[in-house]
């Protein structure tokens, strides 16, 4: 088995440039590249006898409305070989297509719908680009953090129409979002409880 | 004169009892052989992920029994674990020994109730019936420890909300006796039994290529002969120090899924047995204030134990910016949580990776070229549960 300091060492010399930054933590590597070139990249960690990350975990994506490059995009991999987890990151722009990862993982399929349906982001040569979790005729993506924890509409069952209808959400009490975030910081110490015990006593 | 044949489309649940849940396959069959499977899930989603993002840490935990229902403390085990690992905060060895112990508890739940359904799915009903009354009473464990049957909110960062009452420990060490026996009644009832073997054995085979390309974990690759388990490749917790087998099957069809699942809930018995061997009396969560909550008592006595209590439940603890993928175990296979912090008390993003998502999405791949009534076959061994594939 090879240790994780080798690895980054490994993914840096073989692929140069197409690295942007690597890190080590919490027993993970994580790798930042270009958006461009990412089928490479999976590519090499998949086929290369070094690392062989055979297994695509997850996909998933940050939002970050504030930043000029919104989305984050997120692969964790799985090296069973080598006992290894990698996380791939990119970022894109909001109306930006990427490559699908189907060709290489088929597990990719669920996991872009999901992508695509959570935060709208949308994938060039994916076979079946559907919604894949919310309602048929859904509007809107809901992991954004600019789509509202309530959503925009409700249903109910009309007992005119015969029919469930859809209706824009009425809360009879509005959404309480509390701000309890105090600048106080407290002690940094943990309390000794034998000091505490032997006092009772 | 030539007639045109058409396919049929068939749909397959989201009422049928054998979709196990609330899954709508629509099935493409020509005769009786299945062309396409497209498995439209959904129907249970509850936008977990997005109000975890709106909770505070230990609002948070309560969403994680409401993922895979029957096995709920595995997954609350995931979310205080990547919690711990930000906070580079310690366990006592008591909880420690809690936790895998009601981990274990919740994967025979699991097995118990997958095993008697595929069972059931394929026209066996007694074991159901003898099961269940075993899931009754791993129930009340749960109940006796964290106050309630399923939805048991009891893993803290930190260790466990409570420590166990009176009197448990020795009724689980009691149960873990006379186990053994009820799964010796189940496998006299279907290991051998003839239909049993005639709908399992050859059905929906997976091989070990196909087992890591569709992002199999748990019992769907060890089924397929990879010996892959994170509880003793990455091991979290305790189980470093206890002894246990992986069982791993060799042909990758729903037989061996089920051989499996049986050997694992002996092993787990074995794993419950030693934690109960190794428990001693001690502390049962992290001394640290600023992270678990003092006891009633200490409320009444110290002021800064008041202070303390007060803002965990109004603000909660904050944790430092970081970014971490915590995966454990759990009955259904590799259960995982991709968490962001951004140093304030709530998660800026909670990712959940469930096993079952991949498992479901490999449904037409199984499936094809199978009869209809190998579907109930295939999905019953997946081990599907739509609380956590739609999340």
């Amino acid at each position: 088995m090879i240790d994780l300091v080798d690895l980054e060492k490994k993914i840096n010399s073989e692929l140069g440039t197409k690295i942007k930054k690597t890190e080590i933590k919490h027993k993970q590597i994580y790798v930042e590249i270009e958006k461009e070139n990412l089928i490479d990249v999976t590519l090499f960690i998949k086929t290369n006898k070094n690392t062989k990350f055979r297994q695509l975990i997850d996909i998933t994506v940050v939002d970050y409305p504030e930043k000029s490059q919104r989305f984050k995009i997120v692969y964790l991999f799985l090296s069973h070989e080598f006992n290894q987890r990698l996380i791939l990151s990119y970022y894109i722009n909001e109306n930006e297509v990427i490559s699908s990862l189907t060709s290489i993982y088929p597990a990719a399929n669920w996991m872009e719908r999901e992508v695509f349906d959570m935060y709208g982001v949308s994938f060039k040569d994916h076979p079946d680009l559907r919604r894949i979790l919310t309602d048929y005729n859904f509007e809107g993506h809901p992991l954004r953090k600019d789509f509202p924890l309530t959503g925009h509409t409700e249903v109910r069952y009309s007992e005119d129409k015969k029919k469930v209808v859809y209706e824009p959400v009425k809360l009879e009490q509005n959404y309480r979002n509390f701000d309890y975030e105090s600048p106080w910081e407290g002690t940094q110490y943990i309390k000794d409880q034998s000091e505490n015990n032997d006092k009772k006593n | 004169m030539t007639k045109k044949i058409k396919n049929l489309n068939l749909n397959f649940g989201p009422q049928h009892p054998a979709a196990h849940g609330v899954l709508r396959l629509i099935l493409e069959l020509d005769g009786e052989v299945v062309e396409k499977a497209d498995p439209h899930i959904g129907l249970l989603h509850r936008g977990t992920e997005k109000l975890i993002e709106n909770k505070t840490y230990m609002q948070a935990v309560p969403y994680f029994d409401r993922l895979d229902y029957v096995a709920p403390m595995n997954q609350e085990h995931a979310f205080a674990l990547a919690i711990e690992k930000i906070l580079k905060i310690d366990v006592p060895i008591r909880a420690q020994l809690i936790r895998v112990m009601f981990c274990e508890i919740g994967r025979i739940l699991s097995h118990i109730l997958n095993v008697t359904t595929q069972a059931l799915d394929v026209g066996a009903l007694t074991p159901s019936l003898w099961g269940f009354e075993e899931r009754e009473t791993l129930m009340t464990f749960y109940e006796r420890a964290s106050g309630s049957r399923l939805h048991a909110n009891y893993f803290r960062a930190g260790g466990v909300h409570q420590d166990l009452p009176a009197g448990l420990e020795s009724d689980i060490s009691k149960f873990c006796d006379g186990f053994p026996k009820i799964i010796n009644d189940l496998e006299n009832l279907l290991t051998d039994n003839r239909i049993f073997k005639q709908r399992n054995v050859d059905i929906g085979v997976v091989t070990k290529e196909d087992a890591l390309d569709y992002s199999f974990s748990g019992v769907m690759i060890r089924g397929s002969g990879v010996p892959w388990d994170l509880r003793k490749s990455q091991p979290y917790d305790c189980y470093e120090q206890l002894e246990f087998k992986v069982p791993v099957g060799k042909n990758g069809d729903c037989y061996d899924r089920y051989l499996c699942r049986i050997e694992e809930m002996k092993e787990s018995v074995s794993i419950i047995k030693q934690c109960l061997s190794k428990m001693e009396k001690g502390p049962i969560k992290s001394f640290d204030g600023k992270i678990s909550p003092p006891s009633k008592k200490e409320i009444k006595q110290s002021m800064e134990a008041l202070i303390h209590h007060f803002k965990l439940f109004t603000e909660g603890y904050r944790v430092p910016k970081d970014e971490i993928y915590t995966a454990v175990e759990a009955p259904k296979g590799e259960f995982g949580v991709y968490l962001i912090s951004d140093g304030s008390s709530k998660p800026y993003k909670c990712k959940i990776r469930a096993p079952g998502f991949s498992h479901l999405q490999s449904m037409d791949y199984l499936i094809k070229g199978h009869m209809l009534a190998d579907v109930p076959a295939v999905l019953g061994s997946l081990d599907i549960v739509f609380g956590e594939v739609d999340r």
